[in-house]
């Protein structure tokens, strides 16, 4: 018997950074006294209005457009109404007949052994962005039996990114996502912190038998780190494999993700298949984006988007930063991956190769196994390295000068790990790390070595 | 043409509106009538539209400025019941209960 296919798509809500919200002029901030960031309109008061916040809109313009999507020149804004204590509104304004974005891709790589020394590229199609309202948050007290609601979050403008099911396992998932993190935080359009609930993930899952039709699909939500993505996704397809061959059914079901016990669980509070009555948002009508050649003569500029001017203005993706560093400093591929995935390592990197003589494929070891591990251990960022660019050139160039060997550089790097403020060439002083380049003095130790090992000598040299 | 009880019973747990006596049912099935009359229209090939002056009506663009918020004891006046400056909810949500469990108007229809 062939063998289970699993299917598994994504749909992403990153929060869009911005001060303010997406239709209301109150901020946006992650921690803050409860119900202080609220507007008339976010507690939906009668008689206020949507207001479009034109920073999110250019926002979505850029995920967009990095994502390789068609920009819907003109969209639309519908309700989706339901019931939840954190949604005064009674609905959500969405995009679900005409989105912002569509028909885009994403690539991203995968190691394929566990050494990272083979990547191989993948590629996952975007279905479409659409700019929506984030609800407000519901603290459960079960002692009390009640929910305590906080609306700071209520109405902060998100982009939900909606990935076709072509993925199929949790490393897959992860490494999309991941990408898809590190192209939000380079465009500015989303911080994309999944534990600050800046980018949050469910996972749609299913599995069928080769040439057959799609099975079942279970929707995972609670999923709140990359890690965790991985290993819901992949209980979930073996959760519903085992399920299958005992003879059993999949329903088609939204379940949570228990991170404690490493399962999925079925959602409570569930009120059967629903029925969210779109309708057009009455309140706003079509959002009309422009590019060079449509642009109107004579509007005023604050209220006129142009996609080309966006365009000209992305900065470099992930992917293309990649292949520059590549290409400028004769690093592997899986270095540059490395580089990238630690924030303000490749600028590191940079500044280190531009003050040392040391080769960038020499100093790139250095980097990722030595400085890497020793900030991974004590869970530092680069930022607060507390050794600096110049000073890890300063003990490289010692190392390529042969004034010290790479046993004793490694010394030096953990004394100036303590960060005292000492410099590599005061330590090696300190330490007596100095390499020996005079042939006498080196022939003076190792006969003194001799001399005072007589009888190990002559055990040894008739053998 | 008649709306069906299951239909009215399946609105009332969405809208949580309450249909009350059949002269609110009437209400409804006459306000069904009026919009069926569109149908007469034949709309092949034409595009929906959504709003009367949407062609003419320029989406707003507000700049990303703090305008509002912080007025929480403003908003809190309005909460029957507030812990701490939160809002006070049931536990999660309160579903109508089934049209056999409840007393109302619909039952008898």
């Amino acid at each position: 018997l062939a063998p289970w296919v699993p299917v598994v798509g994504l749909e992403i809500h990153a929060q869009i950074s911005s001060n303010s919200k997406l239709f209301s002029g109150s901020q946006v901030q992650f921690a803050a006294p409860p119900n202080s960031l609220v507007s008339f309109f976010d507690a939906s008061l009668p008689g206020t209005l949507p207001v479009l916040n034109r920073r999110c809109v250019e926002a979505a313009v850029m995920t967009g457009l990095a994502l390789n999507c068609s920009i819907n020149k003109k969209s639309l804004f519908d309700r989706k109404h339901y019931f939840y204590a954190d949604l005064p509104a009674g609905y959500q304004i969405t995009q679900q007949r005409v989105p912002i974005a569509v028909n885009g891709s994403l690539s991203y790589s995968l190691c394929i052994d566990s050494k990272m020394s083979q990547m191989v590229t993948k590629t996952v199609r975007i279905k479409q962005i659409q700019l929506e309202q984030d609800s407000g948050k519901s603290l459960h007290d079960d002692t009390r039996s009640q929910t305590l609601v906080d609306l700071n979050r209520a109405g902060v403008g998100l982009m939900e990114v909606v990935m076709e099911p072509d993925m199929c396992c949790g490393e897959e998932a992860a490494a999309a996502v991941r990408e898809l993190q590190l192209i939000l935080q380079t465009l500015g359009s989303s911080q994309a912190v999944m534990a600050e609930g800046q980018l949050r993930v469910d996972a749609n899952v299913s599995v069928h038998r080769p040439g057959e039709p799609y099975g079942v699909r279970t929707e995972v939500k609670n999923i709140n780190s990359i890690r965790f993505l991985a290993k819901a996704v992949d209980y979930e397809i073996q959760r519903q494999i085992e399920e299958l061959e005992n003879g059993g059914t999949i329903l088609n079901e939204t379940r949570a993700f228990d991170s404690k016990l490493g399962c999925t669980v079925p959602m409570r509070d569930k009120e059967g298949k629903q029925d969210y009555r779109f309708m057009p948002e009455p309140n706003l009508p079509p959002l009309i984006l422009y590019d060079a050649k449509s642009l109107p003569a004579n509007m005023n500029h604050q209220q006129v988007i142009n996609i080309d001017w966006i365009h000209e203005r992305l900065p470099d993706l992930p992917s293309v930063k990649r292949e520059k560093l590549v290409e400028q400093y004769g690093i592997l591929p899986e270095h540059s991956f490395a580089l990238l995935n630690e924030d303000g390592l490749a600028e590191f990197f940079e500044s280190v190769v531009k003050q040392t003589q040391m080769k960038p494929k020499k100093v790139i070891g250095w980097i990722l196994n030595h400085l890497l591990s020793y900030l991974k251990q004590y869970s530092l960022t680069v930022k607060e390295s507390p050794i600096s660019s110049f000073l890890l050139a300063d003990l490289l160039n010692l190392l390529e000068k042969k004034e010290i060997s790479s046993t004793a550089a490694k010394q030096v790097l953990a004394e100036l790990w303590k960060g005292e403020g000492k410099t590599p060439l005061e330590i090696v002083k300190e330490q007596k790390l100095e390499l020996l380049q005079d042939q006498k003095e080196l022939e003076q130790i190792c006969q003194a070595v001799i001399d005072g090992q007589e009888n190990e000598v002559i055990m040894m040299v008739p053998g | 043409q008649e709306v069906s009880v299951e239909v009215l019973d399946h609105l009332e747990h969405l809208a949580l509106v309450d249909f009350r006596d059949s002269e609110g049912v009437e209400r409804l099935q006459k306000a069904i009538q009026f919009a069926d009359q569109l149908h007469e229209v034949n709309t092949d090939g034409v595009e929906p539209m959504d709003l009367v002056l949407e062609d003419r009506w320029c989406l707003y663009l507000r700049e990303d400025d703090v305008t509002e918020g912080n007025c929480t004891k403003e908003l809190l006046e309005n909460a029957r019941e507030k812990v701490e400056e939160y809002f006070v909810a049931p536990p999660g949500n309160i579903p109508l209960p089934k049209l056999e469990e409840r007393d109302t108007f619909l039952q008898s229809s």
